[in-house]
């Protein structure tokens, strides 16, 4: 039951994008045509998810019993850039095909604040899912990662569906482009708060 | 570019926000009053500078090929001597800012500049872009923050001068990007004249 509440939660109720503002930079970057946007999630997917993992444990079984938790920062995005360019050579070695699908995105992913953003919360903020709040154990920090990021890319493919609509449409000067995005965003959010009370 | 257009072109030419369109988290998410996006700029500000001064010093002699791991070393370190100095003196502060205090590693205003612009530039002037571009930066947030508190909560810097609650919305996630939307419309109807 808390799994699921986990869930719910974290993909429309606190959603990434729309509600923590975190990855907004990629978000609105490669939202232009739906297929970029779906390998861009997909690639995030798989990053956010393994990145929580590895520094869940490395904070857990290094950090704190060494007493350098003032070092997270450092320690995580070293560790993320570091996993990023290993999926890289992994993926590139066992799957072609993904890789062909996910490569161009996954530099990117290295500086997408979504990814450290999502490790550091998961590590030092307490979670209420339906009883008291309490820090995540490894098995919910791993769901919630995952659903964030499915978060993430139910966010990411709906805007481009939007966003290829609205490049046909004629936008006055001043609009175009940019502006224009970030107020569908601004209405998407809006919609999204409609979820706020179910957990 | 002269001094002077160093420290003023973050304010219109080189705008982080509204023509660079960099760093779009942090300006969205600690906007929420006119403090908060004051302090938010002037943090990243300070982080901004010091990156700028030392990676002007060390790009020389830092290979090619390991340069963008070493800038976000320097930078990490930075953000973890303002996290620490910040939970020091600042506790109130840095609660409130929260996760984006750690998340200005991955601002991509810091990198950017240390790529573009203190890699192949002097140390001083580096200095002075640094200042440049954080008072940009600062300046955009405050008045988003400063827009989204009258319209969500009627008041300025705290100073309330309408009474209940105003439109909670602006306060909230949907706030900012509608907030953000219309003040680059106006910023691009402004810089064509």
């Amino acid at each position: 039951m808390e799994i699921l509440l986990i869930i719910v939660s974290a993909i429309f109720v606190n959603n990434i994008v729309l509600a923590q503002f975190l990855g907004v930079c990629p978000f609105m970057g490669v939202s232009n045509k739906l297929s970029t946007a779906t390998g861009m999630s997909g690639a995030v997917c798989f990053v956010i998810t393994l990145a929580t993992v590895v520094t869940y444990l490395i904070n857990k079984y290094f950090l704190v019993p060494l007493g350098l938790t003032f070092l997270q920062t450092i320690a995580f995005i070293l560790v993320i850039a570091a996993l990023v360019q290993m999926v890289e050579i992994v993926l590139k070695k066992i799957s072609p095909s993904l890789y062909q699908a996910l490569g161009i995105f996954l530099p990117l992913i290295t500086t997408n604040c979504a990814v450290l953003g999502v490790a550091i919360n998961v590590v030092t903020k307490e979670f209420t899912f339906g009883n008291a709040a309490h820090m995540l154990n490894l098995g919910e920090a791993a769901v919630y990662a995952l659903a964030t990021s499915l978060g993430y890319g139910l966010a990411m493919i709906l805007f481009a569906g939007m966003r290829e609509q609205l490049s046909r449409n004629n936008v006055p000067e001043a609009f175009k482009g940019l502006p224009i995005a970030f107020i569908t965003v601004g209405i998407m959010a809006l919609a999204f708060l409609g979820f706020s009370g179910i957990v | 570019m002269s001094k002077f257009g160093l420290v003023t072109k973050g304010l219109l030419k080189e705008n982080p926000t509204f023509v660079l369109v960099l760093g779009m988290c942090p300006t969205l998410a600690t906007t929420t009053s006119a403090l908060n996006g004051l302090e938010m700029g002037l943090a990243t500000m300070f982080v901004l500078i010091l990156s700028n001064i030392v990676i002007s010093l060390i790009a020389p002699v830092v290979p090619d090929k390991v340069h963008i791991p070493v800038y976000i070393v320097v930078i990490a370190t930075f953000v973890t001597l303002l996290q620490l100095l910040m939970q020091a003196y600042t506790p109130d502060v840095y609660e409130t800012l929260g996760l984006f205090i750690p998340l200005i590693v991955v601002n991509c205003i810091v990198l950017g500049r240390a790529e573009a612009f203190a890699s192949k530039n002097s140390v001083g002037d580096s200095a002075l872009d640094g200042i440049g571009i954080g008072i940009g930066f600062t300046v955009t947030l405050t008045v988003i923050g400063i827009v989204r508190e009258i319209l969500g909560s009627g008041s300025v810097f705290g100073w309330k001068f309408i009474e209940g609650d105003g439109m909670l919305a602006f306060v909230m996630a949907p706030g900012a990007f509608l907030v953000l939307g219309y003040l680059m419309v106006l910023f691009n109807k402004l810089a064509k004249r």
